[in-house]
């Protein structure tokens, strides 16, 4: 709901800016670090594993409990879409693959919540005029992701390949090696695609949904329940979705990179 | 609508901590308990497959004891049977022999009893022959003197 006295204007700006050390508005800083976005990632990620190092410590071949159960879906959920795509060894590739699923559906999650809550604690409880609390409605959470993402392709590249045999796809791909501009335009657009695409498409899901949740909180208190209700049914989707599209781009990505065209 | 590089990097710092730590301390024990229990679940189904071979083999065997059981229990009753007859043969031979012996003995001791009662009359006839020759002569005989004729007589008795 908007505070009495300001515009929804100025109600969406504020909800939009980041907790951070300092405030410009280039759009990619190169000194603000947003600390709502690192804080709650973090607290999430560390729930994520201390939940899974949990049921992992108490791991038994014999009947599961519960939480072991439920551990044991995700790790062979992940562990069979790996092994689907990916045909190397999934030592570090399944494990990277658990931790970005859980992790980013954690972050949609928080998109879940009542958008004027976190802020309001945030200022009411720490004193904090801005607070975001959607890690992956922030460009900076994605495209470190994506830029992780990234360097594991290169890496996966040169291992696969070889240094020599990278430079050489990277060169003389798809048109052979007349046409060596031509292929390296090409690759470079391909290569700096992927990242730009992974971090951008679940930036731009989640910072829609948490946008349309500031709009709906912009409407009369009874107006808000079926269009907030609708809204947030259709983000369990979309939070589940992006999740796994994420994860699945990665593995299909680095698997691509390791193997031979 | 913002990108920081400060955060990026500490981001990709964080996620590369928590990818460390699910790699090492979260992935290795579950994926180590999940083998584990399909290896179980597998030397399970492996057991009992063996299982019911065994009573499959089992059966089979107590199948064939019967059989032969029966086989033999067949044979003993044949041989029995067999031997019974042979008994009751025997015994049949047995009697009618002994009844043959028995007939004969009679026979002979008729035999005998009628060639004494004949040795009996022929000495008889012989006396009374004596007898009424002595009768007949009005005088003694001397039974010594006339033996030879007297013995004549009695034996063409």
């Amino acid at each position: 709901m908007a505070d009495a006295g300001h515009s929804p204007a100025e109600y969406v700006t504020h909800h939009l800016k980041h907790w951070a050390s300092s405030h410009d508005d280039a759009f990619i800083s190169v000194e603000a670090w947003h600390f709502d976005t690192l804080l709650v990632s973090t607290v999430l990620g560390l729930l994520f594993l201390t939940l899974f190092r949990m049921a992992a410590v108490r791991a038994t071949s014999g009947v599961p409990g519960k939480l072991q159960n439920f551990v044991e879906i995700l790790v062979d959920f992940v562990d069979n879409a790996v092994k689907d795509a990916f045909h190397g060894s999934r030592d570090f590739l399944a494990p990277l693959a658990l931790t970005i699923f859980v992790w980013t559906f954690l972050w949609n999650c928080m998109d879940l919540i009542p958008v004027d809550l976190p802020p309001m604690i945030a200022k009411h409880v720490f004193g904090l005029e801005y607070f975001r609390a959607v890690p992956s409605a922030d460009m900076s959470a994605t495209f470190a992701l994506s830029l992780s993402v990234f360097a594991l392709i290169i890496i996966y590249s040169v291992k696969g390949k070889g240094v020599g045999g990278f430079a050489k796809e990277f060169l003389t791909h798809p048109f052979g090696a007349k046409l060596l501009p031509a292929n390296i335009v090409l690759n470079t657009v391909e290569l700096l695609a992927k990242p730009i695409s992974l971090a951008l498409r679940l930036f731009g899901n989640l910072y829609a949904g948490e946008l349309i949740f500031i709009l709906i909180a912009l409407l009369p208190w009874w107006a808000q329940l079926i269009p907030g209700l609708g809204w947030a049914i259709f983000h369990i989707l979309v939070v589940t979705l992006q999740a796994f599209i994420f994860m699945t781009l990665t593995i299909v990505y680095i698997s691509m990179a390791y193997e031979h065209h | 609508m913002q990108a920081s590089i400060p955060s990026i990097v500490g981001q990709m710092i964080v996620f590369g901590i928590f990818v460390w730590f699910t790699m090492k301390f979260v992935w290795p024990p579950i994926t180590r308990a999940m083998e584990e229990r399909r290896q179980k679940i597998a030397d399970g189904l492996a057991a009992a497959e063996k299982g019911a071979r065994a009573l499959q083999d089992a059966s089979a065997k107590s199948e064939e004891a019967l059989k032969a059981a029966r086989a033999q229990a067949q044979d003993i009753l044949a041989a029995a049977s067999k031997q019974a007859a042979q008994l009751i043969e025997q015994a049949k031979v047995q009697a009618q022999q002994e009844a043959e012996r028995i007939v004969a003995k009679a026979h002979e001791d008729v035999q005998r009893e009628i060639a004494h009662a004949r040795e009996d009359l022929r000495k008889r006839v012989g006396e009374l022959a004596v007898i009424g020759a002595a009768k007949i002569l009005k005088r003694e005989i001397d039974a010594k003197a006339h033996a030879d004729v007297l013995n004549e007589l009695a034996a063409r008795v």
